[in-house]
């Protein structure tokens, strides 16, 4: 059946919970071109016989195969375009630099739009008031308290907090830190919020 | 949130010279674009000057906070104030954001049809990000897939492909000024138009098309 392959991608993308990117298939890309490609050549031949002899029994065929190639068409836009919502949504829970696991289902032209989402919006978000800046990407949450109590799940290294204070993130060490300096830190999984 | 703001003398004095707004008022009109912004389905317009002016405010209280003295009691009240103004301001953009890229072709088409002297949706800002985002999104489109097509099937209308804002969902608002005479469009086919008068400081249930120039005009307050 036509179409099939394209729904088939669809559904792959369906299937992964929210925010979760598979890896690209380009297998299945390929396969849905080709279809397109054989349906359009079929076309050709057909509207070619069709003005020739005057043949108008073969009308019916060229549309459906044109509609066919239509929804094959919106099928791979669709694709393509949910991926790069989710990998739009990965730039604002990981931050500019992706995790390698996750780059690696990416395809290249993927990363290269990822490259320039960042810097679209690393741009605006410098121009934000007369220069300065304002990193819109922090307090995703409203605060309830200025510090927060945050355990280290893994070795993160030296830390200087905003009063020029450098402490050591060790794993398992616990911490009672300004929210607004690790919000971002417990978003890429190096802190917890430790709620007692 | 505001209290503690206006209290203050120590923090906003010299403020008052250049604005005629006072700090209160300044955050009061913040609150009210975010929320406006935050429930209505579609982009409204830029407040660039508040953005800026409490932009201005932020770093004018960090620079204060760094003045006081470690472990002064009122230092931390006034940092805690500071993130919760920073957070609706940050909030505020982000909404802004996400809808531009949501509905990126018809926000850009929006601001194609303008009229010459009308107020544009997009700051200056806004507008870069987003020709950025609808180029980056169209050149990658392309070069993955569009160009290996048929050749009468290798461009895509954008405004057609991407969902448009839904104007007839419904929105909470509150009443802050008067209104008559407000005609609302029937839902299904046996029913008829008819018209509201909204009491000042009454709330309702509404489709957002219905009031839309009100929110934009400021006589409601979405909720």
């Amino acid at each position: 059946m036509f179409c099939e392959k394209a729904v088939e991608l669809i559904r792959e993308l369906h299937r992964m919970s929210d925010g979760q990117l598979p890896a690209f298939n380009e297998d299945g890309l390929r396969q849905v071109l080709q279809e397109m490609e054989a349906l359009y050549e079929q076309n050709q031949s057909d509207v070619n016989e069709a003005k020739a002899a005057g043949r108008s029994e073969l009308i019916p065929s060229i549309k459906l195969r044109h509609c066919c190639l239509l929804r094959n068409q919106r099928c791979i836009t669709a694709y393509l375009y949910d991926r790069l919502l989710r990998i739009r949504a990965l730039r604002w829970e990981y931050g500019s630099v992706l995790p390698a696991n996750v780059r690696f289902h990416m395809n290249a032209e993927e990363l290269q739009w990822f490259g320039q989402y960042k810097k679209s919006l690393a741009c605006f978000m410098r121009s934000l008031g007369a220069g300065e800046g304002l990193d819109i990407t922090q307090d995703m949450k409203p605060p309830k308290s200025l510090y927060i109590e945050v355990r280290c799940l893994k070795d993160h290294g030296e830390f200087e907090i905003d009063d020029g204070t450098v402490i050591l993130l060790k794993k398992n060490s616990q911490h009672f830190l300004p929210r607004w300096k690790c919000e971002q830190l417990i978003r890429q999984g190096v802190l917890e919020h430790v709620v007692s | 949130m505001s209290d503690s703001l206006s209290d203050d003398g120590s923090i906003n004095q010299d403020d008052s010279q250049e604005d005629v707004m006072t700090p209160a008022e300044l955050i009061a009109k913040l609150e009210e674009a975010w929320l406006n912004e935050k429930f209505s389905p579609e982009l409204l317009e830029n407040k660039s000057e508040v953005v800026e002016c409490v932009m201005e405010q932020l770093t004018h209280m960090e620079n204060n906070l760094q003045r006081v003295k470690k472990g002064d009691a009122k230092a931390s009240v006034h940092r805690m104030e500071i993130d919760r103004i920073r957070f609706v301001l940050s909030s505020y953009l982000r909404s802004r954001l996400q809808k531009i890229e949501k509905f990126f072709p018809h926000v850009l088409e929006k601001e194609k049809s303008r009229g010459e002297g009308d107020p544009s949706l997009l700051s200056p800002e806004e507008f870069a990000f987003a020709k950025e985002y609808y180029a980056n999104t169209e050149t990658y489109l392309k070069a993955v897939a569009l160009k290996r097509m048929p050749p009468n099937l290798q461009t895509v209308d954008l405004l057609k492909a991407v969902p448009e804002p839904c104007l007839d969902s419904f929105v909470f608002l509150r009443v802050k000024e008067r209104q008559e005479n407000i005609l609302v469009e029937p839902e299904t086919d046996d029913q008829r138009e008819y018209v509201v008068d909204l009491e000042e400081g009454s709330q309702h249930l509404i489709r957002y098309r219905t009031i839309a120039p009100l929110v934009s005009s400021g006589a409601v307050q979405l909720i």
